[in-house]
């Protein structure tokens, strides 16, 4: 009986281990191909040899730099999500805080409004997006490729219903040593929803930094081109070199991964979230 | 502090009934807390009307004119003609045609495949987080970085899925992968599904989790096996998730876009074509801002369609 229940627990771990495998093997063989030479990317590209960095240098990385201009696409990229996500953070919070505790005639319709909105998909609104960009010149600029993205009516739906559920009494003790609004916000409130706060800002950081559809509508030369069109530049760039199309892969995927591993609980909790019934 | 929030229960403080002084000072108080209100929506609200409310209202103007980017040729009025002129197009009925094939194979199979992952990783099992962020790690990944990867491994003569498919075949088994008619398609979707379940697992796991262990145990005294406590519990109880999972992969089945652009533009014959490509080749490439509109148009009309049914269907759930 014990064997037979220890049996079932092994062939478990090995089906799954078999799953992990199914999940892992492309990012293996993205960082084994980014330490390799270009020819031997390709000719091991069929064998087993394609999962081990043969010939291991770093030469692949000061090419994606060289030729792909990595380090100017992955500012622009830096520049353009730590702003969305850090002004989108004070925007949709200081919102869903007004609908959730502060309200003035007609608050109700702006929240009904709100919740409307979240159906809207950027890609509905990105053709005359892009017609009234480029009507007031906006075009091939950071500021284009920031300010569509920081209010957002998901994240103000979020952060409103998260501070409906802090308890009222602990403002009104701040309020009766006679802080206003603003302080009460920023002393009390905000603190307490920190929880909140990471998860609108990683699913904020994790849409930004993969974006591709507008930035392929509104930049035209690598001076404010972010990551993701960059690669799919790099992608068709003769002469093609692989060996640095993966070492490009294997960093423009670095920051993601930091989070996802330092911040591993907030990540799952945070895509947990965008699951919320509205 | 008086209540000033009429929607919620109201709390009666002392100085609602005090002095004359006590109301004018909660008066005052009342009136800077709805400016205060208002003050702190306002950067929102402008953005909102600005970057998406206008925009939308934008589509949809500019989809009855003939508006160019950047033409010196004055704008007209044309009625219905961008609509017909989109819907009778042979280009946007195979880009359509195929987000539904894409639909039709990836909702199902993306579900299904998600709510296995989820239900292995809810077991209680020692290093199960590990399998958990493993199954996830594709999500971070993003899906230019996936798709560049991908189009290395289905390299026809140079890729490891032929490689793979040659070592375990005997060299019987090959294909053409992305330059393929028939394959190209597939190829997507098979990428797709692998790049995107780990979210749905979340989801999904999220949902297992809040199924009370009561229920298990009490079909467990009843001699329940696994299989009709799949079907009689788990089922009903993840009803509303995988609804909403259900619909969330249909809606990103029609919002295709970045992977087809990496892999393929379209090809071969336009059949990797997508609506979302199409409008950026008429709205973009073409400049006929218009009838990107009209794209843009229906493909929200379909959007809003799906939701709504997910709407109707979706349980108030019962206590």
């Amino acid at each position: 009986m014990r064997s037979k229940t220890r049996g079932r627990r092994l062939a478990m771990y090995a089906f799954m281990t078999l799953l992990a495998a199914l999940f892992v093997f492309p990012m293996v063989f993205m960082v084994a191909g980014a330490f390799k030479p270009d020819v031997l990317v390709l000719a091991e590209g069929n064998t087993w040899r394609a999962f081990w960095p043969t010939e291991a240098s770093f030469d692949n990385f000061s090419g994606a730099f060289r030729r792909g201009e990595f380090g100017q696409l992955f500012l622009n990229s830096t520049i353009i999500s730590t702003s969305v996500v850090a002004l989108g953070l004070v925007v949709n919070s200081l919102m869903g805080y007004a609908l959730a505790r502060l309200p003035f005639p007609g608050s109700w319709l702006l929240l009904l409004s709100v919740i409307a909105l979240t159906i809207i998909p950027l890609e509905a609104v990105a053709i005359p997006l892009l017609w009234m960009m480029s009507e007031v010149g906006l075009r091939n600029t950071y500021t284009v490729q920031i300010l569509p993205f920081i209010a957002n009516p998901l994240f103000v739906y979020l952060f409103y219903t998260f501070f409906l559920g802090i308890p009222r009494e602990l403002e009104e003790a701040a309020r009766v040593d006679g802080a206003g609004p603003l302080t009460t916000f920023v002393r009390v409130t905000a603190p307490l929803a920190k929880p909140a706060y990471a998860t609108v800002g990683i699913l904020s950081f994790l849409f930004i930094w993969g974006q591709l559809l507008w930035p392929v509508l509104v930049t035209s030369g690598p001076d404010v081109r972010p990551l993701p069109l960059g690669i799919s530049v790099f992608v068709t760039q003769p002469p093609i070199s692989w060996g640095q199309i993966m070492a490009f892969a294997f960093m423009m995927t670095i920051p993601l991964l930091i989070i996802f591993i330092v911040f591993q609980r907030w990540f799952v909790q945070s895509v947990a979230s965008s699951g919320v019934k509205g | 502090m008086p209540n000033a929030d009429p929607t919620v229960r109201p709390v009666a403080t002392s100085s609602t009934d005090a002095s004359g002084l006590d109301q004018t000072k909660s008066g005052w108080k009342k009136r800077r807390q709805r400016f205060s209100g208002l003050a702190f929506v306002l950067p929102g609200v402008l953005l909102l009307l600005l970057f998406l409310a206008g925009p939308f209202l934008t589509a949809i103007g500019l989809s009855f004119t003939s508006e160019r980017l950047a033409s010196p040729l004055p704008t007209r009025f044309v009625g219905l003609d961008n609509y017909i002129a989109t819907l009778g197009s042979e280009t946007f009925r195979q880009a359509l045609g195929n987000n539904i094939w894409f639909t039709i194979i990836v909702v199902p199979v993306q579900t299904a495949f998600a709510l296995g992952l989820a239900m292995l990783v809810n077991q209680r099992l020692r290093g199960v987080r590990v399998y958990r962020a493993i199954y996830f790690s594709p999500v971070v990944m993003v899906m230019t970085v996936a798709a560049t990867v991908w189009l290395l491994m289905y390299s026809p003569d140079r890729g490891l899925l032929n490689g793979f498919l040659s070592l375990v075949s005997f060299g019987t088994l090959q294909s053409d992968w992305l330059q393929s008619e028939t394959m190209a398609l597939p190829s997507i979707m098979i990428m797709s599904i692998w790049q995107g379940v780990g979210f749905q697992m979340i989801i999904i796991l999220a949902g297992l989790q809040e199924i009370s262990e009561d229920l298990y145990e009490a079909a467990a005294i009843d001699g329940a096996t696994p299989w009709q406590r799949f079907v009689s519990i788990t089922i009903p109880q993840l009803r509303n998730t995988l609804l909403f999972v259900a619909t969330v992969t249909m809606i990103l089945s029609f919002r295709l876009f970045d992977q087809v652009w990496v892999m393929t533009r379209g090809a071969p014959l336009g059949n990797t074509n997508t609506m979302m490509l199409e409008m950026v080749n008429v709205g973009f490439e073409q400049q006929q801002i218009a009838r990107g509109s009209a794209i843009a148009v229906v493909f929200f009309l379909i959007v809003l369609t799906l939701t709504i049914i997910q709407r109707r269907f979706i349980k108030e759930e019962v206590n």
